[in-house]
């Protein structure tokens, strides 16, 4: 099981190491800026940072020592003649595909490559160019944008991406075409001629199953989705407690398991009744199990955004980290929880390397 | 000559402060600052060239609107500090 987290929050990216049966901050970088996403390429094993400075704008930087050393990449940016004059505010998603391509997503939700570890940025002006980009519109934030991008594990060509509120898109040529994958899904915050209209679906996660890439769960503004062909239709699923959340997290080698983490509702992004839940279904999402021991029961306002929730590649050991600062772990896939004692800045994202 | 004057928070991509510049106006100024470090640039200026929105300037004393910053004249004597905009919690 992976023994070390990268906790990403408004105030500094932290490595979280295991020491006994607890987690404590191991080391923290980049004290004071926001670090809006880290990523640990697993077949590298770079780690990645991406900053939101308020002030100084976004930034990209890497280690290639686990952390020892930084050294700033490129930013990916928006071409000068891009339609609509876009900047990027920041970088939202990032992945590596087979052949070592790193993507990134950002807001808004501009789709870029790097073939040198981000030293530079190609703009996918595809996907920026499909006519349905103009529906797109802000969730979350003023402006669309990418959170998750899903690379085949076996096929470099083959790409998925998920934005707020824009849709799922598919491409199989490394991003030269693009296909809208939404069949299925629905929203209930447009007016209702338009609930299935692709281009303003608002999934706030899409995470896949690597040793089943056909799966893919979804977790969307009105409900949770899954899908057993590789976005072509999906299923809406039931889950106890709340439809409502932002976090879903993927078992690396069985189809049949996800993990989510219920809110109250897009008026209330809390706990139902303070109570920290995690729903993990076992069967594809036919049947829940609503998991609580070692989390708040009462009083708790944590809410866990969209990159607050991972699985190890044992699919045992979780880290879920919540806008309140609230960071637990669980060695058991979500039966059982620990709370670190940490008092931390709000987290954005957790990851494992 | 105009001198520039950055606020520490950029101490970690310009380490000089304050740096004597050539320009006629505020552009000008700073883009002879980026000629030497360019790694700057991207912490003042966007990818389109406009100032950071919550980057702000300060010229012989007074504050700059952020739109209109960049073509403001500079004089042989000119001081020209940039600051960040306080802002968040």
């Amino acid at each position: 099981m992976a023994d070390r987290a990268l906790v990403s929050t408004r105030k500094g990216l932290f490595f979280f190491r295991r020491n006994g049966r607890g987690w404590d901050i191991a080391s923290t970088h980049f004290c004071g800026t926001p670090v809006t996403l880290a990523f640990h390429e697993p077949a590298g094993g770079a780690i990645y940072a991406a900053l939101r400075d308020g002030h100084f704008g976004p930034k990209l930087h890497r280690s290639d020592d686990n952390g020892a050393n930084w050294i700033e990449v490129a930013t990916p940016a928006f071409p000068l003649d891009a339609d609509g004059k876009p900047t990027l505010k920041q970088v939202w998603a990032l992945a590596a595909a087979k052949d070592g391509t790193l993507w990134a997503g950002g807001i808004p939700a501009g789709v870029f490559k790097s073939s040198d570890k981000g030293a530079s940025w190609t703009f996918v002006d595809s996907l920026w160019g499909v006519p349905d980009r103009a529906k797109w519109f802000g969730g979350g934030y003023d402006e669309s944008g990418m959170h998750s991008i899903v690379c085949d594990p076996r096929a470099a060509d083959h790409v998925l991406v998920a934005i707020s509120s824009g849709g799922v898109w598919e491409t199989r040529d490394a991003g030269k075409s693009w296909q809208v994958r939404t069949r299925g899904m629905y929203a209930t915050y447009v007016p209702p001629e338009q609930k299935s209209d692709p281009a303003i679906q608002d999934p706030h996660r899409m995470v896949q199953c690597p040793s089943e890439p056909e799966v893919m769960w979804v977790q969307h503004h009105s409900g949770v989705f899954r899908s057993a062909d590789g976005g072509g239709e999906w299923s809406e699923l039931h889950p106890p407690v709340s439809k409502f959340g932002f976090a879903v997290a993927a078992h690396p080698g069985r189809a049949g398991t996800a993990w989510f983490v219920p809110a109250h509702s897009d008026q209330r992004r809390e706990p139902v009744n303070g109570h920290v839940v995690v729903n993990r279904t076992d069967d594809g999402g036919r049947t829940f199990a609503t998991l609580d021991r070692g989390l708040p029961h009462a009083q708790a306002f944590d809410l866990v955004y969209r990159h607050g929730l991972v699985v190890d590649e044992s699919g045992e050991r979780l880290a879920m980290g919540s806008t309140t600062g609230g960071l637990w772990f669980s060695d058991d896939g979500g039966e059982s929880w620990t709370m670190s004692a940490a008092r931390l800045p709000p987290i954005y994202a957790v990851d494992f390397a | 000559m105009p001198q520039v004057y950055f606020t520490a928070h950029l101490r970690s991509v310009i380490a000089r402060s304050p740096v004597e510049v050539q320009g006629a106006d505020v552009r000008g100024a700073l883009l002879s600052v980026f000629q030497a470090s360019p790694q700057l640039k991207g912490y003042v200026l966007d990818e389109r060239g406009a100032l950071r929105q919550h980057v702000c300037i300060f010229l012989d004393g007074e504050r700059l609107a952020n739109a209109a910053a960049l073509d403001a004249p500079v004089r042989r004597s000119s001081e020209i500090y940039v600051m960040q905009a306080l802002s968040g919690g």
